[in-house]
């Protein structure tokens, strides 16, 4: 898919280099990229997700560094190790966890930032305020819902739109189409495209599928028992 | 008679009721530290947050009142501005309270412990700050555990007796509890007060304890 003529200027940048041991696994990364949505493909198991977590800082890498759009989360070096709470990152797991004891709209509001406009290093077009993000994301109809009630794509969708209320600099999912019914998918890749182009939200992307990374990155990291065994455009390094 | 069992129903369930409520705030701060903390001690203060548990409730009034008696570690501190504890009413929910924390805190561990992390590091993620994590997802997502476990606090306290009578004794109208009351009037013969007691501790008891185990249980 190419992305070359989405507006907003450069594409940010993202630098993972660390290296994060966990038991007798260890992933680590060693690149910098300058993507609007990095794919992370390879199959369980293969540290995907605890790419994503050290990018959130639930996990926190032995040595090394990561820095997106400029701005250094973490490094070993400098002893810098920016609190979760201050990464302004916007985190999706794969089992959403959408917090239980609020309805939707509480969930959704929980973070006080807003999207903020233009955040990031970049220019942005003029911002959507909160209304189009709720048509965008089709919530309208759900606010007053309970959590418990919702189905795989209405949790994905909620889930997306809470950690996008926060006013992220980069959004981190992890495989959002796997608790979606095949109907549905289509409709949430093309939001996420639209979150990516018209919000300008970068995103990193875990999946499996070489289809959905192929329709949403123009960067795919290839990755098997920790190791990057590809990187590059997705036409070129995807099976 | 009947305004007398009134008076020792009411002041019981007051008494009772301040000694959940005082002991609301350590419980759970203790309960969330046992349950989501590892430190140098930790068994120690756990044993000792269990001890009113284990200990005769008499021996845990006699400590007590060495604690708070007039040449007591605490008394003594107390006694300069003729603060006064023991045999008083405060000695009633003093003793109610100690008496009622390791079930609060032994109930309330457990939700915390039930309480996914995970949750709490989404939290994170959207900017909330410790304080914040806690009182809005760590607390609620616990709170029928900790709800339930004041009420077993509140039913402890309410059937205290043996830490009561050592440290506030028996004095009508002041310290004279449900508990105290039944030993008292059964001592001296006056059975009608204290079958008239019992109703009202049964009544009470039963009615506390199926609301703690309906919020127990796990739905």
């Amino acid at each position: 898919m190419a992305l070359e003529t989405t507006p907003g200027g450069e594409p940010p940048r993202f630098e993972l280099r660390f290296s994060l041991t966990q038991g007798a696994f260890t992933v680590a990364p060693d690149l910098e990229i300058a993507a609007r949505a990095v794919a992370l493909f390879g199959p369980s198991g293969s540290g995907k997700t605890s790419i994503l977590e050290a990018i959130a800082g639930l996990r926190r890498p032995q040595r090394g560094r990561i820095a997106l759009r400029g701005r250094v989360l973490c490094d070993t070096a400098t002893h810098i190790n920016v609190p979760v709470r201050d990464r302004h990152v916007g985190y999706v797991p794969q089992d959403v966890l959408l917090f239980p004891h609020l309805d939707v709209k509480k969930n959704i509001t929980y973070a006080r930032r807003r999207l903020r406009q233009g955040s990031g290093a970049q220019a942005n077009p003029p911002g959507m305020d909160m209304p189009d993000l709720d048509h965008l994301l089709g919530l309208t109809t759900l606010m007053d819902r309970k959590v418990a009630g919702l189905s795989g794509g209405e949790r994905q969708r909620v889930a997306l739109a809470r950690a996008l209320y926060s006013g992220p600099d980069v959004l981190l999912l992890d495989e959002p189409l796997a608790a979606v019914d095949l109907a549905r998918r289509r409709l949430i890749l093309d939001t996420l495209v639209a979150i990516r182009d018209d919000l300008q939200v970068p995103l990193v992307y875990v999946t499996h599928s070489p289809d959905e990374a192929r329709a949403i990155a123009d960067y795919a990291i290839v990755l098997d028992e920790g190791k990057v065994v590809a990187a590059g455009k997705p036409q070129d390094v995807l099976p | 008679m009947q305004t007398e069992i009134l008076e020792i129903a009411l002041f019981t369930t007051a008494a009772a009721l301040a000694a959940t409520v005082i002991m609301l705030p350590p419980g759970i701060a203790l309960a969330w530290v046992l349950a989501r903390h590892r430190f140098r001690g930790k068994a120690v203060v756990e044993t000792l947050a269990s001890l009113p548990l284990v200990m005769p409730p008499v021996a845990t009034g006699l400590l007590l009142l060495w604690l708070v008696g007039r040449r007591g570690p605490v008394g003594r501190l107390l006694a300069p501005f003729g603060i006064e504890i023991v045999f008083t009413p405060v000695a009633v929910v003093l003793a109610m309270a100690i008496m009622g924390l390791p079930l609060l805190v032994r109930t309330a561990r457990a939700g915390f412990e039930q309480v996914t992390k995970r949750y709490e590091q989404m939290a994170e993620t959207l900017g909330a700050r410790p304080w914040r994590v806690f009182t809005t997802v760590t607390l609620p997502l616990a709170s029928r555990n900790i709800l339930a476990g004041a009420l077993l606090g509140f039913t402890r306290a309410l059937g205290e007796f043996g830490a009561t009578i050592v440290v506030a004794g028996s004095i009508p109208g002041r310290t004279r509890t449900l508990a105290v009351g039944i030993y008292t009037y059964t001592e001296t013969g006056q059975d009608a007060r204290a079958a008239a007691l019992l109703v009202v501790s049964v009544t009470l008891a039963f009615g506390a304890a199926l609301i703690a185990n309906r919020l127990a249980r796990v739905d």
